[in-house]
This record gives structure tokens, sequence and C-alpha cells, in this order.
């Protein structure tokens, strides 16, 4: 075990952890804000991807493929709302059904293939782990950093606006939203459509960095995102009141996050055992408030 | 004015758990009356309010609203006219959101969400005014989250939300049934004073005999989904517990059996 190895492995830790820090603030908007725990986001997550490598490859700008990726996000997350407010299927249920949708909606975009690869010395990537370690203006982490000070920026006046009040309300309390006036079903479907462009950015982003999509590249980003949120939770719980440091707390939560999924590979942990690490890490920070509760009730573990 | 026309609604229908909720309710109010409706359980009095209020279609009849018929629009659509306040502390208010934000939020009642500010300076007064009001101190913790406050405070937040902007008809469903008997006498003298002020056509059901007596101009009784009785004006005024026992076993051929509402 070498420690300048895992030095070296750091850079690319972060770039990727800030990448995935954005999917991390969509995943909030819906888990924390909204209160759904919406599993479309793992297919979300492969869908901005493929939109906008294919896009690239067409000759578009990269800009406006990002754009484009946001869109498709969008649109899936208005599936799932749709599924959810118009057909009445639990939460869990529609995000499932458009996630699996998804696999054959992102194999069809990507012309029913498994991967496409994006060369970095051809198109004009806004970000690309090649530079991760270069101490210049093309560094990835410089760029992501970037947007994510926009993104956290928009969210912080949208969740301001009285749109965006109405749309934490019906987090906070659906009944109390509808007798408030608010359409709450509009309300979850906003919300899902916001969460899922900013997951679908994300996306974007993360198949320009290492060059390729991948049709299973959003395997287990609701893990992924929940992690970020609840690493978030325990570290800067306290220290953040305000929405918008919540929100870079969620980033630095998936930072730090890839950054010890790098130190347990660097000692030597087999890579095809990282999901289930990653589940059984989730599963116990999600039980600690359930066990205090119990704890401080005297209760014997009956919900 | 507000008319309900022949409500009815069946819950469950056609299954072993079939409940005739309401069996044909009629009842007219003018502008300004201030109705107490009371009755044991199960006689309807909660699901009138949550047949007005748009929670659930009705099965039959009309709700009409100051000349609208509001008995096909959605619950949110209602709220605009409406102001409610419910027998949960915890349901009226958005626990996660501080006081200004829950006030701003019924300020808005019935208007477009917009993308303009959530909330703004002029408004911030304008609540620091009307909390000072309420006289529970709430005027200085503005910006603290609605769940650290006590029911009491919680209850007393939801009738001034309810009532921010001017609603055709306030919904008052047993909103001090949760409360401990000061805070519920209090919460009551802060209902009252609200209501006399802006002159608010208002509903309240309550399980309390003393309460509905000593408050409202009219008192409503239900029993088994229909109105038995309606009384209001000088007789109202005379009326005393043993009375309305009397009135409601001749209205109704059943003594009346509901321990809360005799005991409190």
């Amino acid at each position: 075990m070498n420690i300048a190895t895992l030095l070296n492995a750091m850079p690319g830790a972060i770039a990727q952890g800030l990448i995935w820090g954005i999917m991390a603030i969509g995943l909030y908007i819906t888990y924390k804000v909204l209160d759904f725990s919406d599993l479309t986001v793992d297919g979300t997550m492969a869908t901005g991807g493929a939109v906008c490598i294919m896009l690239m490859l067409q000759g578009v700008n990269v800009w406006v493929a990002l754009l484009c990726a946001v869109l498709a996000g969008m649109l899936a997350g208005l599936v799932t709302g749709v599924f959810h407010t118009g057909m009445g299927i639990p939460p869990i249920l529609s995000g499932i059904l458009t996630q699996l949708s998804l696999y054959s909606v992102n194999l069809w975009i990507m012309g029913f293939r498994a991967n496409q690869g994006i060369n970095v010395t051809k198109y004009p990537l806004i970000v690309s782990a090649r530079n991760v370690r270069n101490l210049s203006l093309n560094n990835p982490i410089l760029m992501t950093v970037a947007v994510i000070a926009l993104l956290v920026g928009v969210l912080y006046w949208f969740f301001g606006t009285e749109l965006g009040c109405s749309l934490r309300a019906t987090g906070a309390n659906e009944r109390m939203s509808r007798a408030q006036g608010i359409n709450t079903k509009k309300s979850k479907i906003l919300g899902l459509m916001i969460a899922n462009g900013i997951v679908a950015l994300s996306s974007a982003m993360f198949a320009q960095y290492q060059g390729s999509v991948d049709v299973n590249m959003g395997r287990g980003a609701i893990v992924i995102g929940l992690a970020s949120i609840i690493i978030s939770d325990v570290v800067f719980g306290r220290l953040f009141n305000n929405f918008a440091l919540k929100l870079v707390a969620v980033v630095l939560g998936a930072v730090i996050y890839y950054m010890v999924i790098q130190v347990v590979l660097w000692m030597g942990l087999n890579t095809n055992l990282l999901k289930l690490l990653s589940a059984m890490v989730v599963a116990v920070f999600l039980a600690i408030p359930y066990w205090k509760e119990n704890l401080r009730k005297g209760g014997n573990g009956h919900a | 004015m507000l008319d309900l026309i022949n409500l009815r609604k069946t819950f469950n229908p056609r299954t072993v758990n079939e409940k005739v909720a309401l069996d044909g309710v009629n009842l007219h109010l003018d502008d300004g009356d201030f109705v107490a409706i009371i009755g044991g359980n199960g006689a309807g009095k909660s699901t009138t309010l949550n047949a007005i209020a748009g929670v659930w279609p009705v099965d039959e009849g009309k709700i009409v609203l100051d000349g609208t018929d509001i008995s096909k629009l959605s619950e949110h659509k209602r709220a605009g006219m409406l102001g409610r306040v419910f027998q949960d502390p915890m349901m009226g208010t958005a626990a996660t959101m501080q006081i200004e934000e829950n006030l701003a939020l019924a300020a808005r009642r019935g208007d477009r969400r917009t993308l303009r500010q959530g909330i703004t300076r002029a408004e911030r007064e304008m609540y620091r005014e009307k909390l000072s009001m309420l006289g529970l101190g709430l005027e200085d913790r503005m910006t603290a989250k609605v769940g650290l406050l006590s029911g009491g405070q919680r209850q007393a937040l939801t009738l001034l939300m309810a009532t921010l902007k001017r609603p055709r008809l306030l919904l008052l469903d047993e909103h001090t049934a949760a409360l401990d008997p000061r805070t519920a006498e209090k919460v009551m003298n802060i209902s009252r004073q609200i209501i006399e002020e802006n002159h608010l056509m208002t509903l309240m059901v309550t399980h309390n005999m003393r309460a509905a007596i000593a408050y409202g101009n009219r008192l409503v009784m239900m029993h088994a989904g229909k109105v038995i009785l309606d009384i209001s004006g000088e007789e109202k005024k005379r009326l005393t517990v043993e009375n309305l026992m009397e009135q409601f076993a001749k209205a109704s051929g059943e003594t009346f059996t509901n321990d809360r509402a005799l005991l409190s």
C-alpha cells in the first residue's frame, strides 16, 4: 500500500464526487424537500449521458447537448409524476416503472448499443478525466464547481419564490398544502421534473468526464445519492441551516463518499463488492434515527 | 351565504364496511352566521366539513357558496374561498417551515403561485402585527420552525393562517379537542375574537356541549348523517346542557350517549 498511489487518485475521486454531487442535489429535492423516494434516478443517470454523447457525436454544440440532456431528464421526471399523480401508482413503484422503461429508452438513444465512447481530443468536452491533475483552466474540478455554484444559486432563488415555497409545503404537509390552495399533484410533478433534470445534467457531465456512456451507468445512483445526503447530514447537519449551504453540504457528502471509496479500494477491496458495501453503509445510517427513537421511547423495536 | 342541499355520502359502498356518513344533509347559513355543530361519534359532523372542503366528492347533492356551486371543484380550488382548522394541531401547519413562511403560504391561498418572492418585507411587518394580537409571543419567533411550537400555539397559528386572507367560510373541525382545557379555552377565545371582528361565516364542529352553547349564534345537532336540530336566536341564548339533551332525545328517539360530550 503506497500512499502516493492514493494521493495520486484523489483528484479523480474529488472530481467524480463533485459531478455525482450534482446528482445528489437532484435526489435531495425529491427525497428531502418533496418527501418522495424517486427511483427514476437510476435510469435518468444514464439518460442524460446518452442524450448528450449521442448528440455531440452528431456534431451538436456541447452546451446545446447538455440542455437537451436536462430536458430528457425532466421528461423522465414528468413520466414518473404522471404515473403517481395521474394513475395513482405509489411513489416507489412509479419510479421503478420509469427506471425500467428508461433502460430500453437509453439503449434506443444509444443506437441499441450498451455503450458509446467519445474522444476528448476530437470533441470540445467541458469536463474530462484526462485533465483532472492539470493545474490549468481545463481542469474538470473547476468547471464542475462553477456549474454547482450556478445550480445552487438558481435553486436557492427558486425555493424562495411562491412556487418554490409551494413545493416545499407539499413535501412538508400535503393536506395542509391543499387546504392552502396548493395543487399538490402539480407540485410533485414539477419537483420530479426539476430533480431529474438535475440528475440528467450530472449524467451528461459524468459521461463527458469518463469519455463514454454506459447503459448501466446509473445503477445504484439512488444509493450513492442517499449516502451523500446522509454523510452531509452527519458531518454538516448542525453546521449548515441555510438551504444553499445544505445543498453544498450534499455535494461535499458525495465528495467524501468517493474519497472513502478510493481509500477502501486502495486498501484492497474487490471492486465488485463496492455496491454491497455502499448499500450496507446506507442501510445502517438510515436505521440510526429509528434506533435512536426506539431507545428514547424504551420501545422494543416494533414500528 | 352557504347552502348545503341534500348532501349524501356513503363510504365503502357495497362492502361489509359500508357506512352511510351523510344521509341528506340540508343546511342554510346567512352571512355572519357562526354555527356550532354538535353530535355523537359518527353523526356526520366532520364528514360535512370535509364534504364542503372537497376532500372527496359527494355522491349526491349540492354545495352552494355565495351563489357558486362548488361541489364539483377540486379541494385546492375551493381552498381560495375557505379557511380551515383541523382537530390535529400537526395537520394545519408545515412543521419544517418557519412561522412566517407558513403565514406567507396562507396569505396566497387561492392565488396562482408565481416566481415572485415567496415572502416580502412588507408582509413580515403585517405578520408581526397579527401575531402579536394572539398574545402568545410568536411575533418574536417568526423565523422559528413551526415544529417547535406547542399544540395550542400551532392551533392559534393555523387559525390566523385560515383567516389571514378573509375566507368566505371558516371551517373549524374540533379544533380545540386535542388541547388541554386551559389552552382550549384560550384558542376558543381567539377564535371568537377573529370571527366577530371579521364578521366571518363559520361552521364549528365540537364535541363539547358547553362550548356549543357558549359560542356562536346558532347550534345545529346532527345524528346519523342528518341535521336533527337547529336552534338560534333567543332560544339558543337560553339553552342549557340538560335542555339540549332532552331535545336530542326527542328529535332522535335515543338518549345522548357520548361521555366526552357530557364530561367536558
